[in-house]
């Protein structure tokens, strides 16, 4: 993990209140796995906000980002021009575990601002050889990105909760349209829907990206916790996750 | 410039530690620097057993600072012992033990085990975010008294009583303490606090209330530090919200004779050891040649310089 100051090479509205921003720095270099997070100070506000990556290449050194604009610290964000630089401190955590996951066929399932992590992770999967369908769920069209960038990785669902695009309903509702030919599921978004994915799921192999309020994002400060059920009790979200096996942490 | 201070316990080689919770037991920061570059390391809270803490959202930004409401996390004494104090013994530092329990006898018994692995003992009095113990023994100086005692007692190391800012007196507090033997101070914990969330119309913190630090409780510690300075005769481990060298002085200036940094440490993982480096060249800046000179400079001045004075 190191800290660095990456400058901004491009910043963009991708949809309702969702900007990607692609930063350049070395800490490119230094991802091990997508799903990833890196934690951004933004000046003028107490914590670091941890986003996660959603796509990388470290030949030219870029770390792209997609965020939602939440509260006061992700709308400062938006303020910031090509050009100016951001405090980083990443790569953090556990991504997903691309090279083990000897599958055929994988299922994507993203909600919201979760989807982002998915996008690299299903483009090296997709590299690797495996077939990827992703069922995409969004509150509305509105809030809709990064469709069109599934479809050429394979076959997409999209579900709306208005039903302004796709499906009208959540992910879950999209699961029956769904070829059950798939040995794993990957998933990121709220822990609602991670729930209720995996109990819906229970003879797959699935992978749970997690979202949490987070302080120091390094693993010190035992904010991020959720409970496990291995012996030690819990996890820490921000460095033993957040990517989890499905089974691996309690989804209160 | 020696920056070296000697209190009860601890040799230290400048007086810059990371506060208890902020740090865990240090592996997590040892991969962005040296950890034997520390004055010490106080480790997070251990009680008897280990607690899972409280639910979820567990920290709140705040203007200038953070709520958490953590809850004492922490593996138990013994998973401490075996587990997590062979490793800072590695960067050979001097270690503080923060000890923390529900009950007198659970006190007595945590600071029993660990204090023969540690140099110093914290006593945490003040912990703000568990239901039972904590801060009810750092709000009544009967009972600060009374489980101050009881520690010391069976303590092999010297023991420091970390005190609450949740008080009308805190000179009676610190009082309590130096009467039932502690051999220093360490000030301040975390002020309660609560943030609202207009959507939820609820607390954001899981918890409901949440401990204050960063940066807006400095001015806090500060006057805090300067009363008990003046009416105790043991040293004062300060803290609450330091961020620069500067604010390290201004501790030393109120009467602390070591520092503590707490959550400056989730902003920038690198703040102990850049503080360190700065803090010779603050010391000189303000006309003083060693950091004796310093501490309890606002009250008596113990070196005369113009230097950057009008």
């Amino acid at each position: 993990m190191k800290n660095e100051r990456m400058i901004i090479v491009r910043h963009e509205k991708l949809a309702r209140d969702t900007h990607l921003l692609m930063l350049e720095g070395d800490l490119a270099r230094d991802i091990a796995d997508p799903g990833q997070f890196v934690h951004v100070k933004i000046d003028g506000f107490y914590l670091r906000r941890p986003i996660s990556i959603a796509d990388y290449d470290p030949l030219n050194d870029t770390v792209t980002l997609i965020y939602k604009v939440m509260g006061n610290g992700t709308k400062a964000l938006t303020r910031f021009q090509i050009g100016e630089n951001l405090d980083v401190l990443g790569p953090g955590g556990q991504g997903f575990p691309t090279s083990q996951i000897h599958s055929e066929h994988v299922l994507i399932i993203g909600g919201g601002i979760g989807v982002p992590p998915l996008y690299s992770t299903a483009k090296k999967l997709k590299e690797n050889g495996v077939a990827i369908t992703s069922i995409l769920g969004f509150r509305s069209r509105e809030d809709a990105f990064l469709v069109d960038e599934f479809r050429a990785l394979g076959e997409v669902h999209v579900t709306t909760e208005d039903g302004s695009l796709g499906r009208s309903g959540r992910v879950t509702d999209a699961l029956p349209d769904v070829k059950d030919n798939y040995q794993h599921y990957l998933s990121c978004g709220p822990t609602v829907m991670l729930k209720a994915v995996a109990d819906l799921l229970p003879d797959k192999e699935g992978y749970l990206s997690m979202e949490e309020r987070m302080g120091c994002g390094i693993g010190a400060c035992f904010a991020c916790v959720v409970e496990s059920k291995d012996e030690k009790g819990y996890k820490r979200i921000c460095c033993d996750g957040p990517v989890f096996k499905a089974g691996e942490v309690v989804l209160a | 410039m020696n920056l070296s201070v000697n209190l009860p316990g601890l040799n230290l080689k400048n007086p810059v530690m990371p506060a208890s919770g902020c740090f865990a037991f240090g592996k997590e920061f040892a991969q962005f620097y040296d950890l034997s570059t520390l004055g010490a390391v106080i480790m997070k809270a251990a009680t008897k057993e280990r607690r899972f803490g409280n639910g979820t959202p567990r920290v709140a930004e705040t203007a200038s600072g953070m709520l958490n409401a953590i809850g004492l996390q922490n593996p138990g004494v013994e998973s401490i012992i075996s587990d997590e104090i062979p490793f800072l013994k590695n960067h050979h530092l001097p270690i503080i033990a923060n000890v923390a329990g529900s009950t007198v006898e659970e006190y007595v018994e945590v600071a029993e085990k660990i204090s023969p692995h540690v140099d110093a003992i914290e006593l945490n009095i003040s912990c703000p975010n568990v239901k039972e113990g904590g801060v009810q023994f750092g709000t009544d100086p009967v009972l600060a008294k009374e489980v101050t005692r009881h520690v010391v007692e069976v303590s092999h190391v010297p023991v420091y009583v970390k005190l609450s800012p949740n008080v009308t007196d805190v000179v009676e507090m610190a009082l309590a303490a130096e009467d039932a033997g502690a051999s220093g101070i360490s000030m301040i914990n975390t002020l309660t606090g609560m943030r609202i969330d207009p959507k939820t119309r609820k607390p954001v913190i899981a918890n409901g209330t949440g401990g204050l630090s960063g940066a807006a409780i400095k001015p806090i510690s500060i006057r805090m530090i300067h009363q008990v300075y003046q009416a105790v005769s043991i040293p004062i481990i300060g803290m609450g919200g330091i961020e620069t060298a500067e604010d390290v002085l201004e501790y030393l200036l109120a009467g602390a004779s070591a520092v503590a940094i707490g959550s400056a440490n989730f902003k920038n993982p690198f703040i102990c050891k850049e503080i360190i480096e700065e803090l010779p060249a603050v010391l000189a800046r303000y006309g003083f040649s060693n950091i004796m000179q310093a501490i309890g400079g606002a009250h008596v001045e113990k070196v005369e310089t113009p230097v950057l004075r009008s």
